[in-house]
């Protein structure tokens, strides 16, 4: 790969094409991927790197899907399962109000938590903490609320942002390529239901999050095909707010005969990542799957977020994540500024609330 | 900073001020990619060794009280043990069970063992077994040499005569006294720890040389640790690897904050530029984790030390790795490596199967 040319044309604005993506996942020089994706990150972001005090709130883990990969679904009645009551919720909200400015909120797929009950949900959310934002539900669940309630995808969204929903989180994309994802979740919706809920979102002004799961059965160019669909769809609705590749913990699941994830591997994940997709925003490390050393050495790879505090974690650490529940501003701040980088403490649509300068 | 890097390229020595230039403002990509450029001349053929081993922590007694360990008790304390004969062979029947070829044996200071101690349980080791003894750190040989009354040289050869094989680098810590005296203020001093390792050396033994940093020390003390190894390292060509790793604050009296990922590469990559006479780098993946372990093997380390059937020391803080031979062999193979049971010597005892072909290709 000649990262010289490379480099001269991402500057010069052009594109890098599918194949040269696939070159990219293929090379050994992985010094001169991270050069180049590091320095495309600082010219967008010069030395900042973003996090939010956030919360996650998982109402129930009892889910109609099973998908083969995750740890944390139940069926109902299983040993282990959980539900919230609105209160449940409510509470948790109350008790760190003033504290995040963000409430993640997603959940299984669950028969009797419908469209009533997370609108119900945000309403409350809202009254505890006023201010914070809501970013909940993933597409899948958004496509399962509109089948519960007859309703169409746009017409749930619209009640829910009247409810209190700010944004959506990028879950449930995993790989969109139908042979891979027949693999992992043949349950789940297929990739092109999935983009048409993004795009019906972004059409409302909701802003959202993409992901990918990677590190199971999927192959470079099946990571290349599901970056190409995000790229395409953010050149027609820009409503893509980060970009947050997830490496796949295959503990505690029903996936076999997975390869161990290789720490090359993620940081490749992320700078070629940070390097195709040129009309996003953000690209973040997600410290909970990839552990807080490995999220930051991503940062000098190309990623500019870390997420943030994450209090309440459940799906990842279901699956035998090893990093720790949640993190504290101080620690944030530390790894942030350790990595040479200038830590800057953001809402959920990427406004800036506080920058350390050092 | 591209002079200092075509400088050492061309296989000139470093100075230690062009070193702490080259550790202090070097940027990461390039400091990893010049490690990864004199593992891949120093052990072309892309193999990554491991050692099957266990740590065998005889007593956790120690008068030295270190601020960063969480491991040592004293003598009255509830929890504070000496191992019996028959625990320690148990702990080495295992160990050769699952293709051991080494043990590390290492424990505190104890105020009431002697080198009679020693000489009877090495030697009842080897009565019984054909396995390595790596044991006794230098401030143990120390300790060791004080109560029974004996200069280190003497210590040693008694040592040896009973079947001590090899003597590993822990205790090493920064190699600066100012920062030892913050941190270990009743160990022995660098010139200590350097009398017996070359002492050691010079009676033939194989030994490594460790660092413990992400405490209290400043970067010149990390440059200045590494620029005494490469000295001694001058002497005899003694020490078989270098062995950095992070100190663990969990439980420890001193606390505080560790190195983090990019901090703990650095030091890596930096040990691999600098000590161009020490042959192998090792990755600790016991305070890393596997995933930032295998990067590590791209930031200069060509080893990955022991599978670690027992590990106490760091347990104690809250951290805890493990790992079997096989997760060890997956590790290595992942990151694109040949992985290689090894032994003391770093002589290679078995290859696994190369590499295999990247599937997701």
């Amino acid at each position: 790969m000649d990262f010289k040319e490379l480099t001269n044309r991402l500057d010069g604005g052009g594109r890098i094409t599918d194949k040269e993506a696939v070159e990219l996942f293929r090379t050994d020089d992985i010094f001169g991927l991270g050069r180049l994706a590091n320095h495309i990150a600082e010219k967008r972001h010069k030395k900042l790197v973003y996090f939010i005090k956030n919360m996650h709130i998982n109402p129930s883990n009892i889910c109609i899907n099973r998908c083969k990969f995750c740890a944390f679904s139940k069926s109902e009645g299983e040993e282990g399962s959980y539900e919230m009551t609105i209160e449940d919720a409510a509470a948790k909200a109350r008790a760190v109000r003033g504290k995040v400015s963000e409430f993640h909120i997603v959940g299984g797929l669950h028969p009797r938590m419908g469209l009533q009950f997370y609108s119900e949900l945000f309403r409350a959310v809202k009254t505890e903490a006023p201010g914070a934002y809501i970013k909940a539900l993933t597409a899948v669940e958004i496509d399962y609320l509109s089948k519960e309630s007859g309703k169409s995808p746009r017409k749930v969204l619209e009640i829910l942002k009247e409810a209190g929903l700010d944004s959506m989180p990028g879950g449930g994309a995993e790989i969109f390529r139908t042979g891979v994802r027949d693999k992992l979740c043949p349950e789940k919706i297929p990739a092109k239901r999935w983009l048409q809920i993004k795009e019906t979102a972004h059409g409302l002004g909701i802003k959202t999050t993409a992901t990918m799961l990677f590190g199971h059965v999927e192959s470079y160019a099946d990571r290349v095909d599901h970056l190409s669909r995000l790229r395409k769809l953010q050149d027609k609705t820009g409503g893509f707010l980060a970009f947050i590749p997830l490496p796949f913990h295959p503990k505690n699941t029903r996936i076999k005969d997975t390869r161990p994830i290789s720490g090359l591997d993620i940081l490749k994940t992320v700078a070629v990542s940070r390097i195709y997709l040129d009309n996003f925003d953000h690209i973040k490390a997600y410290w909970v799957m990839a552990g807080e050393k490995l999220a930051q050495v991503c940062l000098a790879f190309g990623a500019n977020d870390m997420d943030g505090t994450v209090i309440e974690e459940r799906i990842t650490h279901a699956a035998g994540g090893e990093s720790k529940s949640a993190m504290t501003v101080d620690e944030i701040l530390h790894i942030i500024k350790k990595a040479g980088k200038t830590p800057v403490e953001r809402d959920t649509l990427y406004n800036k609330r506080k920058v350390w300068r050092s | 900073m591209k002079k200092i890097l075509a400088k050492m390229e061309k296989g000139v020595r470093l100075t230690k001020d062009e070193g702490l230039k080259l550790y202090k403002n070097e940027d990461i990509h390039s400091l990893g990619a010049a490690a990864d450029g004199v593992r891949k001349n120093l052990h072309p053929e892309g193999v990554v060794t491991f050692v099957i081993d266990r740590n065998i922590n005889y007593t956790n007694i120690c008068i030295n009280k270190c601020k960063f360990c969480a491991f040592y008790r004293n003598e009255p304390d509830p929890d504070a043990y000496v191992l019996t004969d028959k625990e320690i062979f148990r702990k080495i029947d295992e160990t050769i069970a699952l293709g051991g070829t080494q043990i590390l044996i290492q424990g505190g200071l104890h105020p009431k063992l002697d080198i009679r101690y020693y000489e009877r349980l090495f030697k009842n080791i080897k009565k019984r077994y054909d396995i390595n003894i790596h044991g006794l750190s230098p401030a143990e040989v120390k300790h060791i040499a004080v109560s029974s009354g004996l200069g280190i040289r003497d210590t040693l050869v008694r040592l040896m005569a009973c079947g001590l094989d090899s003597i590993p680098g822990g205790g090493a810590e920064i190699l600066v006294d100012s920062v030892r005296g913050a941190v270990s203020p009743n160990k022995i001093g660098w010139e200590g720890w350097r009398e017996v390792m070359l002492t050691a050396q010079e009676l033939g033994m194989p030994t490594t040389a460790t660092m413990m940093f992400g405490g209290v020390e400043k970067d010149e003390d990390i440059v200045e640790h590494m620029y005494r190894l490469r000295d001694m390292q001058d002497v005899h060509r003694g020490f078989t690897a270098f062995i950095p790793w992070t100190y663990q604050p969990g439980n420890t009296e001193l606390g505080g904050t560790t190195a983090t990922g990019i901090e703990y590469l650095r030091v890596l990559a930096f040990s691999r530029v600098f000590l161009d006479n020490f042959p192998n780098v090792q990755a600790s993946w016991v305070t890393q984790g596997s995933e930032m372990a295998q990067v590590a093997l791209r930031f200069g380390a060509n080893d990955l030390g022991s599978t670690m059937i027992e590990e106490n020391v760091v347990a104690a803080t809250g951290v805890t790795h493990s790992l079997g031979v096989e997760d060890i062999l997956d590790i290595i193979k992942t990151a694109g490596f040949t992985p290689a049971q090894r032994n003391t010597k770093y002589t290679i005892l078995k290859t696994f199967s190369a590499r295999q072909k990247n599937p997701l290709l």
